[in-house]
Formats: structure tokens, C-alpha cells, sequence
């Protein structure tokens, strides 16, 4: 086949979309902080999971240590069963704690691990017993007003001998 | 009340099926002639050149400033709730779901679409398509397969240097001219684009889009009245079918993609 003067052109062209589908994948989507190292699953069940999703991130003081692989639903004990990836580099003690933080006022939610204090590490396959599930602003908001409620309740009416008062 | 009775009712209800038919089997033969066509890459080449080199700078030109209006506006409405980092995912997801493959589509519509159409259409007023018949070279093989299968290469590679050329666009507004963190803009960024579900998400609707472009360029040309009144109106509905095809496919696309 003989060449032709567009052929450069031509090549130039596809390496400038390779290079665009390249800067996208890697830049905007971020590509590399996938991990294709190692990793072990762990299971840990919580009350509440607010908005965890799959993929989140899995921190250990701050620092990226895995991600949230699934989240399934434990009809025995009626709590979430989250499962985590966490990498193999990386091992805590078998009675570290997690628990669903958010980054920021309105951040996205991630899982916080906590190491405990026990000689053996976690496995895979191990269950993380401590957890502390999501907070759950309305939760949040009705005990407040609940506790309120009850502060000014217990403050005007004096004690219950005072009798139907209201 | 001509058009009312059943034989002309009839009449145009069997002229459609017939068009359709017709479309549907050159679509058909120009997707069974891949391999024969990318055995004579030296056309396909010339092609990408003319359809792709050439839709180049208006991409760019057209993926910069959609990036600088879309930073603009974004960090309008973000920073009345004190996320203006978040204005980078903002230009990303848009342009990566939406807008990239979308307006390429459009763009090369008009830029390469028409081209292609007026070619074709000419080459049929001018019998010249009837000529190669007769020198027994099927047109289809030699003068649409090539056209149809580069504008296919083409489009995705321009949708992507759309969105890429649009993200630095939207980068140059929030950080350089409004100020916004460069770390943040891009973590957010990076945070909030799934590669898969994203950006390849992307580049599947930029090649439905490439299909469906070109094809109704080069069939429009292909089924035109060789007249010049004929060529110049297959011109107009090669913008006009391709542009409402893109939209509406873009709908289903979506609506298929990224439903939860």
C-alpha cells in the first residue's frame, strides 16, 4: 500500500483522540486510584447505613484503605450488611471498630475505621462487630426536640403530683 | 379531501415502509462490508482525513467554549451554597454524559454530514454512482462503506477531544480567572467520575451517535433527487433527521444508562 500525504494527519488525529480518551479516563475519572492490588474482604453490620454507597471509600485515619464492595440486606438481624475490600498492605487488629462518617457538612459518606487494641489481625472472611451506624439528620433533629420537649415540660410543669395543669 | 381516501392513506403508509426497508438494508450491507472495507484502509483513511481532521478545529474551538460557559454557570448557582469546588464535577459529568458526545454529534452533523450528503448526492445527479455500475464496481462497496465506517472511527475520537478540550476549558475559567482551589477542582472531579459508568458510558453514546450520523448522511445523498433542487433538500434533512435522531437517541441512551 503506498503512502499518502494524509497518513500523517490521519495518525495525528487518532493520537490526539487516544490522548483525549486517555485524559479523560485518567484525569476526570481517575483511572489510577483504582486499585488492582491485593485485597481481602471483611463483613460489617450496621443499624443504619445513610447514604453509604457501593464503591465508597474506606478510611483509616484519614488515609484511603479500601472501598465498600456491596451492600446487602441481613433479614435475620434486619441490619445492613456492608462488605469491604480492604488491601492486603494494610492489616488492623480483629476488634477495630467502623462506623459511617461524612465528609464535610454535606460531603459524601465514607466508612471510618478505627484499630483496636488485639494482637490477631482481621482475616478474610471476618465480621467487624463494632459498629456505629450512620447519623440520620432527622433522627438527629426529633431527639433534639424530643429532649426539648421534655426540658420544658419537666421545667413548667413542676412535679406530676401538680396534676392536669394543661 | 384527496388525502383522506384509503387508496392514498395506502399509498403513503407503503412509500414509508419502503423507505424504511430500503434504509434498513443499505444499513445492513454497509455494516456487513467492515471487513471488506478496512481491507482497503488506504479510503478509509482519506475519509477519517476529510471527516475527522477537518471537524477538528470546530471541536475544539466549539468543546472550549461550551467548557468556559458551562464553569461560568455552574459556579453561578454552586457558590450560593458553598460548594463552588464542586463546579469541576459539574463540567465533568455534563460533558462526559451529555454534552460531549451530544454536540459532537450535532457539530459533525452539520460539518461532515452535509459534505458527505452533497457529495454523494452530486456524484448520483452527475450519473456518476450509475457509471461505476456499469464498470461493475458496486458504489456501495467503494463509495459509501468507506464514508460510512470513518465517520464511525471519527465521531467517538472528536466526542472525546470535546469533552477532554471542555474540561480544560471549564479549568481555565474556575481556576486561573475565578480562583477556585486547583486541588479541589480536580479531586472533586476525580471523586465524583466513575470511569465505566462515566466517561465509557460517553464514548458508547458518541458511537451510536457516529452510526447514526453518517448513516443518515450518506442515505440521504444516497436516495436523493438527482437534481440540484433534489441535492440541496437532502443537505437541509441530513442536519435536521440527524439532529432529532441524536437527541431523541440520546434520550433512550440515557434513560438506559444511567437510570438507577
Amino acid at each position: 500500500m503506498q503512502k499518502s500525504r494524509h497518513d500523517t494527519w490521519v495518525g495525528l488525529f487518532v493520537l490526539i483522540g487516544a490522548a483525549a480518551i486517555l485524559f479523560l479516563a485518567l484525569k476526570a475519572g481517575n483511572l489510577l486510584s483504582l486499585n488492582f492490588d491485593d485485597t481481602y474482604a471483611v463483613t460489617a453490620k450496621f443499624d443504619n447505613i445513610g447514604g453509604l454507597k457501593p464503591r465508597a471509600a474506606v478510611k483509616s485515619a484519614g488515609v484511603v484503605v479500601g472501598r465498600v464492595e456491596a451492600i446487602g440486606f441481613d433479614d435475620k438481624s434486619y441490619q445492613a450488611r456492608v462488605t469491604l475490600q480492604l488491601e492486603k498492605k494494610f492489616s488492623f487488629p480483629k476488634d477495630s471498630s467502623a462506623k459511617i462518617l461524612t465528609s464535610g457538612l454535606l460531603g459524601e459518606q465514607y466508612l471510618g475505621l478505627e484499630p483496636g487494641a488485639e494482637e490477631k489481625n482481621l482475616v478474610a472472611g471476618d465480621n467487624i462487630s463494632q459498629t456505629q451506624s450512620a447519623v440520620v439528620l432527622e433522627n438527629l433533629i426529633s431527639q433534639f426536640l424530643y429532649s426539648k420537649a421534655a426540658d420544658s415540660g419537666s421545667a413548667a410543669s413542676p412535679p406530676p403530683q401538680g396534676g392536669a395543669k394543661k | 379531501m384527496n388525502w383522506l381516501k384509503p387508496s392514498s392513506v395506502g399509498f403513503a403508509v407503503r412509500t414509508r415502509l419502503a423507505d424504511i426497508g430500503e434504509a434498513a438494508r443499505l444499513f445492513a450491507q454497509l455494516v456487513a462490508l467492515a471487513g471488506t472495507t478496512f481491507g482497503r484502509l488506504r479510503l478509509v483513511l482519506d475519509q477519517v482525513f476529510f471527516l475527522g481532521n477537518r471537524s477538528l478545529s470546530i471541536i475544539t474551538v466549539s468543546g472550549l467554549f461550551v467548557g468556559f460557559v458551562l464553569a461560568l454557570q455552574g459556579y453561578y448557582t454552586l457558590q450560593r451554597y458553598g460548594s463552588a469546588e464542586a463546579v469541576g464535577l459539574l463540567v465533568a459529568l455534563s460533558l462526559v454524559r451529555e454534552l460531549g458526545p451530544v454536540v459532537t454529534a450535532l457539530l459533525f452533523a452539520g460539518r461532515a454530514g452535509t459534505s458527505l450528503t452533497a457529495e454523494i448526492g452530486l456524484m448520483k445527479a452527475g450519473e456518476q454512482l450509475a457509471a461505476m455500475e456499469m464498470m461493475a464496481v458496486d458504489p456501495v462497496k467503494r463509495v459509501l462503506a468507506p464514508r460510512f465506517w470513518s465517520g464511525v472511527i471519527a465521531m467517538p475520537l472528536l466526542a472525546a477531544v470535546f469533552s477532554a478540550v471542555g474540561i480544560l476549558g471549564g479549568w481555565l475559567v474556575a481556576v486561573p480567572l475565578i480562583g477556585i482551589d486547583a486541588g479541589s477542582f480536580w479531586s472533586q472531579m476525580q471523586g465524583g467520575v466513575d470511569v465505566w459508568a462515566d466517561v465509557g458510558n460517553g464514548v458508547v453514546k458518541s458511537v451510536v451517535f457516529g452510526f447514526t450520523v453518517t448513516f443518515i448522511a450518506l442515505l440521504q445523498g444516497y436516495t436523493c433527487k438527482p437534481t440540484p433542487e433534489g441535492v440541496s433538500q437532502a443537505t437541509t434533512r441530513t442536519v435536521v433527521m440527524a439532529s432529532l435522531f441524536v437527541l431523541a437517541l440520546d434520550f433512550v441512551l440515557t434513560a438506559m444508562m444511567f437510570s438507577i
